[in-house]
């Protein structure tokens, strides 16, 4: 437990350094969304002043920081000019719609990734082995950037799919079933371009991490006991190669949420990036912070889960520790 | 033996995009910039060898592109050919030959679009040629830049360690406390959004090759901190070599394996890294071409699902992705698998 405790304050500290900083560098840069609306020649540079000494951009750094901080300790993070809203409450559903599309695609690779990577790390050199070895490498190639506007053309195409969006019209008016089913149909689209990114390097690191031990003593006694194959396999076999796998969780979650970022404004999934994308444009620099706080804290909470999920399955850290 | 072959043809093909990149002037036929309002999104062009009159032609010929009304689609005008020309030269004003040679063209008024007109009558092929020159040496440069900064990082933090180490080590945690499309967006808001191409150019290329010191400083202090113990290593400094002299000659060839196959790792992403950012419009902006900006109009479902040579810079930036990749497996093969 003290493992974990010890990566957590080390985490909230690595949040706390992360959130000084990125406040620091947006209030240093150049311009802002009141310089952006001094280009409309019908608002008067006195408007301006008033606009900005309202919101407290006329008060010197330090100030402005410890009021930023005591909105972040209530849960509101400043202020959004455009949105004339506390960032707080536009952010909190956006995260909630990350954490739907990130959560169901991990889920989803890893229900697919584990037992073909098991399967694969089996397979002698043949054709099967050959084409997952091909068709992984393709995919790792792709750029995502691609495989979301290609996934889009499907739909567009085909007209099987909600082409981007959460819900379709007239959501509000559905019964309960019927607004699950609907987001689920709009949840295909971004999840498949996940997973298409995710799954070929799962795959492989399972399947690396399967041959490795499937020729070691205790498998080979195993073996020799008389135990079935797929005992042997899922018993065995995959417990002992849960600790690289698991690692990888933790390592590919930065990368899954910037995949994440990307499709999110391909498709125009109601999550962060939009949102992101949208502030940057506007220079509406308390919302900028926004994603950028909270991407830090799903990448800190990821990996403290992938922590304890380590210490739990692995008893050589459990060990270590003592 | 395989390992050596898949090199040579993933080099030979990446140098062939970056030298059709840099002759983009010469290979395109027109300036990517100049419009043709008449003939938005029109097809390819196509080449004929036998005319309408059933006659041949040694040299292909085209036809002039028309549509009946602004919606119709295009049709080929067949009463009069036109022939492909050669190394022709730009006309000015008064209609002479001056400025720049074009290795093909087309006799006036005739166009040719091998790959089609964007929205404004733009040739894609010119666009295309010119756009690899950005996107293609943005990423080249920035993997130079955070290559180079996160060797001499790494390398000063592994060799000299104690606070030195403990100082850039921190400071590589909070970069990568961000994943890293965020930190890229983050450190991209913070700077001026209306920009002249030039200058995007080189903004990109600081803020890729920058924001992503972190992870190369890692690796490389991981390499120096195993090879500064090595026995040859002490043995020299035993014998009062300065810590320059062991850098050069000892330590920094450790190093030099894993620089080259993590520039092939890295240079995609960074390619790719521009090319999103022009995308979502935070990079090289109209009407300077880019892949990422050429790309920006398949947000558009019309243009997404009617005309496929949009599609153009995605393909090349396919196949820059696949030379890419199969470099890196192909130098990880040379390597062997001693690295851990």
């Amino acid at each position: 437990m003290t493992r974990l405790a010890r990566r957590a304050a080390h985490g909230l500290l690595l949040l706390l350094a992360v959130s000084s900083l990125s406040f620091v560098l947006v209030e240093l840069a150049p311009g802002d969304y009141f310089a952006e609306m001094r280009l409309d020649p019908r608002v008067s540079e006195s408007t301006v002043r008033a606009l900005r000494a309202r919101y407290g951009l006329d008060r010197p750094l330090p100030e402005r920081y410890l009021s930023w901080l005591a909105s972040l300790a209530r849960g509101e993070m400043g202020y959004s000019f455009a949105y004339a809203q506390p960032v707080g409450r536009l952010l909190w559903p956006r995260v909630l719609n990350t954490l739907l599309l990130t959560v169901t695609a991990t889920a989803l690779a890893w229900l697919i990734a584990v037992p073909l990577g098991v399967w694969w790390a089996t397979l002698r050199r043949g054709p099967a082995d050959a084409a997952l070895a091909g068709l992984t490498a393709v995919l790792l190639a792709l750029p995502h950037l691609l495989l979301a506007l290609g996934l889009l053309l499907l739909a567009v195409r085909t007209g099987w799919l909600p082409a981007g969006g959460m819900v379709s019209l007239g959501h509000e008016r559905m019964t309960w079933s019927a607004r699950m089913a609907d987001v689920a149909v709009h949840l295909v689209l971004p999840v498949t371009a996940l997973l298409l990114g995710m799954v070929p390097v799962l795959l492989r690191y399972v399947r690396a991490a399967v041959a490795g031990v499937l020729d070691a003593p205790f498998m080979r006694a195993a073996r020799a006991h008389g135990v079935p194959e797929r005992r042997l396999l899922l018993w065995h076999a995959l417990p002992a190669a849960a600790n690289p796998v698991i690692s990888l969780f933790g390592l590919s979650l930065a990368g899954l949420l910037s995949t994440s970022l990307l499709v999110e404004i391909v498709v125009s999934w109601p999550g962060l990036g939009p949102l992101f994308l949208e502030a940057i444009l506007a220079r509406d620099f308390y919302l900028v912070l926004g994603p950028v706080l909270a991407s830090t804290v799903l990448l800190v909470g990821g990996n403290l889960l992938a922590d304890a999920l380590l210490l739990a399955v692995d008893p050589r850290i459990r060990s270590e520790r003592a | 033996m395989k390992g050596r072959a898949s090199l040579s043809v993933a080099l030979a093909a990446l140098a062939a995009m970056h030298l059709a990149a840099i002759g983009a002037s010469f290979l395109s036929p027109y300036d990517p910039t100049e419009q043709n309002r008449s003939l938005p999104y029109a097809p390819p062009t196509r080449l004929h060898l036998v005319d309408g009159e059933g006659r041949f032609h040694f040299r292909p010929v085209v036809y002039r592109m028309s549509r009946r009304g602004p919606e119709g689609s295009y049709e080929e005008d067949r009463r009069q050919s036109y022939r492909m020309l050669f190394l022709v030269r730009d006309l000015d004003a008064a209609g002479a030959p001056a400025g720049r040679i074009h290795l093909f063209g087309v006799e006036e008024p005739a166009r040719v679009f091998l790959l089609g007109t964007d929205g404004f009558g733009r040739d894609q092929l010119s666009r295309l040629l010119h756009g690899a020159r950005i996107s293609l040496f943005a990423g080249l440069l920035a993997t130079v830049l955070s290559l180079g900064v996160g060797w001499l990082l790494g390398t000063l933090a592994g060799y000299y360690g104690r606070w030195l180490d403990s100082i850039l080590m921190r400071s590589a945690e909070l970069f990568l406390a961000l994943p890293w499309l965020y930190l890229l967006f983050a450190v991209r808001a913070v700077l001026p959004l209306r920009v002249s191409p030039g200058q995007a150019f080189m903004l990109l290329v600081l803020v890729i090759g920058l924001v992503d010191w972190a992870r190369p400083a890692r690796l490389f202090r991981g390499v120096v901190l195993s090879a500064r113990e090595r026995s040859y290593v002490l043995a020299a400094r035993g014998f009062g070599a300065s810590d320059l002299y062991l850098i050069r000659r000892h330590i920094a060839p450790q190093t030099f394996g894993l620089l080259l196959t993590q520039a092939a790792l890295f240079a995609p992403q960074y390619v790719l890294a521009e090319v999103t950012l022009s995308f979502l419009g935070l990079g090289v902006s109209e009407p300077a071409p880019s892949w990422g900006n050429m790309l920006a109009t398949l947000q558009q479902y019309h243009v997404l699902a009617s005309y496929w040579w949009m599609w153009a810079p995605g393909l090349a930036l396919l196949a820059v992705s696949l030379a890419y990749y199969a470099l890196s497996e192909a130098l990880e093969c040379r390597r062997g698998p001693t690295f851990a």
